[in-house]
């Protein structure tokens, strides 16, 4: 059964179709790329999955559970965690306590035992540091634990972002244009981290993407959109070799 | 008879109120913060009149124009001491504590200057009261003064801002300050010009305040400036006609808010209607809504 | 290992706060013991304790949850009226201490209502919308009180808007009279009296207890992340709303819990003390003694408040050499140009004494 199930997702803003018939089945364990030219309503999509957005049309199914119109926390709840075009990390919390705070739902104390400081206390703070020291090490970023996270270089914050999402224990993680500002060294080592994110965790991951190379290399199929439309949908290289897309990407 | 009575009251106050109101708003549209000591400015014009008047003897017109001339210095100069150097600080909590810094200041000042006595402010509107309704009504003379000069005020600075070019580059600043001066908008005059009519306004505003209550202490503006903010904010904080409609129904609802159910609650009032705004508009009643681009 | 030494600093950083609290306690203990303690400074320590208690749970409002609050004063003001009036109806039936500890209880319960009730609406607005609606809370607060009165006779107690509805038996007496407010909640406490301070310094401690415990836990990490980014939070699962009502909360008892030590403190209670700019003194501790940084809000809170007095001798031009200074360190912390000289100036030094660490 499909992790992901889309059918007929749209939403306008005044009178503009923003996205219009959107449909996507997304399997488990899969590497799925959602691409188009600038304004062509990707990350309305995003927005749309997340509940940043009330769809007036359509259905969003994850792994069987209808999460139509819910709320972003309801969302995350059920399993989509997300990232960011515009890196939204808590900046002046440290890196350890951006990933501790994605731990937030799976590891439980009250507010009463914090303040008071009951043995639970102690515990479960061990395993959430331990948990998320485990993550921060994925990323390399074990050494850069104590830091605040708006002092981290930009790619790192990158990572730091997709490490907190996968905090949350999500069953579909949704990458908002991860290799934007990258260089190409930066954007190969971002290509290996993603691969190792999914073997590792096991995880379906829908990317937003530019760069048509990052795209190639790593997802198994593709969506294009042009205009708030699916212009073509299916495997990468039958994708990235159609007339259309190519027309749509250089122009005429 | 009397609910027009009251009425009329209420718009008159509420006149006062819109004034303040707009030099708030523009000052918080273009530069982005709370002007808390835009209540003192008031207080501070008053005095100056006042002294002009009596301590230099001078004639109404010239003493009103230099209490508009000296409020107009001064807001310039507070916005390039202590506002501008915080314009790019992290937090805008800090320019918010400067300008109660400055607004302590200014009572401070005019409390060494003049003592804490009240002083009682004289007849510098000389306007005959108009009679209504076969001697039923009678319409003070500042009445009339005070809504004329609110609606005057508020035509006047709409055209400003619409039609003429430093008008336009207010506007542009306030959509995006970034934005402007990369087009060749010098955002540091604009600003400037901004605060000056906004203390301008305030010195218009401290002398129909004065002349309709005349009774000038160094508290005196204080919590008008606070009821002219909240009408701002009632309105749509950054919006003209927002400020003028806000204040007049401000003064309207706690004139009529003193007169129907108690005087010592007017103000409970006056706040509640806000928060009952705010609760169903969130951006006040002509605001624009912004939402934060995910 | 780094896990293990960020915990370490967090609660050494806690520890060092109890222990200046504590330490000003020592200080003027040995003061007073060597007669080296004036009366004006004496009369000054119990509303140092009351401010403290304040600033530090404001700054868990504007600090860590990221939300401007002018109506701070209003939570205090609720806490005051009602456990003084607790005190003056329950009178000398219970003993002082015990009686204080439950009108302490009191005022925080009812204070905490009152967050709660205030913050529901609230905080579904931002930035300065909020800061105006706490702003009006506040002073509705202040309306409301000023026209209330409160008696109590054989029948029970009586509340009503003017002293003549109250329709007292001819054994009641008035408590709260309205704008005159309540008078002589302190003489019920005459013996304890002097053992405010102490009583203070206890309940500042117990605030920086609560306040820095509940911020370094997982309430309080998702608290701060709704400052950081709202919308991050949300999209991790976090009830943005949920936490920053806590943190309302949290703070309005608080803030009740000083307006209690306020009113047992004086002889006389009146509603007006408790205005805007009560709540404006008490943001401007925690602003200036950086936001966030509950340390900054006590030591912010101890010179501005005893400053002033300090000034006492300069009679008029105390406030105004107050408003320069504020406006001063205003400008001194916060302006980008005057943050980039000092840290010019920083490097210079770190150069001239390579031994002097930099900061991190």
């Amino acid at each position: 059964m499909a992790v992901l199930e889309v059918t007929n997702l749209g939403i306008s803003f005044g009178g503009l179709r923003a996205v219009d018939n959107f449909h996507v089945s997304i399997e488990k364990g899969q590497l799925y790329g959602l691409i188009g030219p600038n304004g062509a309503g990707k990350t309305t999509v995003f927005n749309l999955l997340t509940g940043v957005y009330k769809p007036d049309s359509g259905s969003v199914v994850l792994d069987g559970t209808d999460i139509t119109g819910k709320r972003t926390i309801e969302i995350n709840h059920a399993g989509v965690a997300r990232t960011f075009q515009n890196i939204r990390l808590f900046k002046a919390m440290t890196v350890l306590d951006n990933v501790k705070t994605g731990l937030h739902n799976h590891h439980s104390y009250s507010t009463f035992t914090g303040i008071f400081r009951l043995p639970k206390y102690y515990r479960v703070e061990k395993e959430m540091d331990e948990q998320a020291m485990e993550l921060l090490k994925v990323f390399d970023l074990d050494g850069e634990a104590d830091y605040l996270a708006g002092n981290l270089p930009y790619g790192k914050q990158r990572k730091l972002e997709i490490a907190r999402a996968l905090a949350t224990d999500p069953k579909l993680l949704l990458l908002d244009e991860p290799a934007a500002g990258m260089n190409p060294n930066e954007t190969q080592e971002l290509m290996d981290t993603i691969r190792f994110v999914r073997e590792h965790f096991d995880m379906t991951i829908l990317l937003i993407e530019h760069d048509m190379r990052l795209v190639g290399g790593i997802c198994e199929e593709l969506t294009v959109l042009n205009f708030g439309e699916i212009l073509c949908q299916g495997k990468t290289s039958t994708v990235l070799n159609d007339p259309q897309v190519i027309k749509a990407y250089l122009g005429e | 008879m009397t609910f027009l009575s009251y009425l009329k009251d209420g718009i008159s106050l509420g006149s006062v109120y819109a004034i303040i109101a707009l030099g708030y708003t523009m000052v918080y549209g273009i530069a982005k913060m709370l002007n808390f000591a835009h209540g003192d400015v008031i207080m501070v014009g008053a005095f100056v009149i006042l002294t002009a008047i009596t301590k230099a003897g001078l004639g109404p017109v010239p003493s009103v124009l230099l209490g508009i001339v000296f409020c107009t210095i001064l807001g310039i100069t507070i916005e390039a001491v202590a506002y501008r150097p915080l314009r790019k600080a992290s937090s805008n909590l800090a320019v918010l504590i400067t300008a109660i810094g400055v607004s302590y200041l200014l009572q401070n000042l005019a409390l060494l200057i003049f003592g804490a006595d009240a002083k009682s402010f004289v007849t510098v509107i000389d306007v005959p009261s108009v009679t209504l309704f076969n001697g039923q009504m009678t319409i003070k003379g500042i009445t009339i003064v005070t809504i004329a000069a609110c609606i005057i005020i508020m035509t006047v600075l709409t055209l400003f801002v619409n039609k003429t070019k430093p008008g336009q580059a207010m506007k542009a600043v306030s959509e995006d300050r970034d934005a402007a001066q990369l087009m060749g908008i010098n955002v540091n005059a604009t600003i400037s010009l901004t605060f000056a009519i906004g203390s301008g306004l305030a010195a218009i505003a401290g002398l129909l305040l004065c002349s309709a209550y005349p009774s000038l202490t160094p508290y005196t503006g204080s919590m008008p400036g606070i009821k002219a903010f909240v009408a701002a904010v009632f309105g749509g904080i950054g919006s003209i006609p927002g400020a003028m409609v806000g204040g007049i129904l401000l003064g309207v609802i706690e004139i009529f808010g003193k007169a129907y159910i108690s005087s010592q609650i007017a103000d409970a009032i006056v706040f509640a209607v806000l928060i009952l705004v705010l609760l169903i508009k969130p951006t006040g009643l002509f605001g624009k809504n912004i939402q934060e681009k995910v | 290992m780094t896990v293990m030494k960020k915990m370490s600093r967090t609660s050494k950083n806690n520890f060092i706060n109890y222990g200046i609290v504590i330490a000003l306690y020592v200080i003027v203990q040995i003061l007073s013991a060597t007669g080296n303690l004036s009366n004006l400074l004496s009369g000054l320590l119990v509303p140092l304790c009351i401010y403290i208690i304040a600033a530090v749970s404001l700054n868990l409002v504007v600090g860590f949850s990221g939300e401007l609050s002018l109506g701070h004063a209003g939570f205090m003001c609720v806490g005051a009226f009602s456990s003084a009036i607790f005190s003056q109806v329950v009178g000398d039936s219970i003993p002082s201490l015990p009686r204080l500890l439950l009108a302490i209880l009191i005022g925080a319960a009812v204070a905490a209502v009152f967050g709660l009730l205030i913050g529901i609406p609230v905080l579904r607005l931002r930035g300065d919308y909020l800061a105006i609606v706490t702003l009006a809370f506040g002073e509705i607060i202040k309306n409301l009180i000023n026209i209330l009165y409160v008696g109590v006779d054989s029948k029970g107690l009586h509340v009503a808007t003017s002293a003549a509805s109250l329709q007292l038996e001819a054994d009641g007496t008035q408590i709260l009279k309205g704008a005159l407010g309540i008078s002589g909640t302190s003489v019920l406490y005459k013996d304890i009296k002097s053992w405010y301070f102490l009583i203070g310094v206890i309940l500042v401690l117990i605030t920086l207890f609560i306040v820095q415990n509940l911020v370094n836990s997982r309430s309080g990490r998702a608290i701060t992340s709704t400052r950081d980014n709202r919308i991050a939070s949300e999209s991790i699962g976090i009830n943005v709303t949920k936490y920053k009502l806590m943190a309302f909360t949290v703070s309005a008892a608080l803030a009740g819990v000083a307006g209690v030590l306020y009113a047992h403190n004086l002889a006389s209670l009146k509603v007006s003390t408790f205005d805007y700019n009560m709540s404006i003194l008490i943001l401007v501790y925690v602003v200036l003694g950086g936001i966030g940084s509950v340390r900054g809000s006590i030591i912010a809170t101890i010179i501005l408040y005893v400053l002033p007095e300090m000034l006492r001798g300069f009679s008029n031009y105390r406030m105004l050499i107050y408003s320069i200074v504020l406006i001063a360190m205003m400008l001194f912390n916060w302006a980008p140009a005057s943050r980039a000289f000092r840290s010019r100036v920083r490097e210079r030094i770190a150069s001239i004494w390579p031994g002097r660490k930099k900061e991190a």
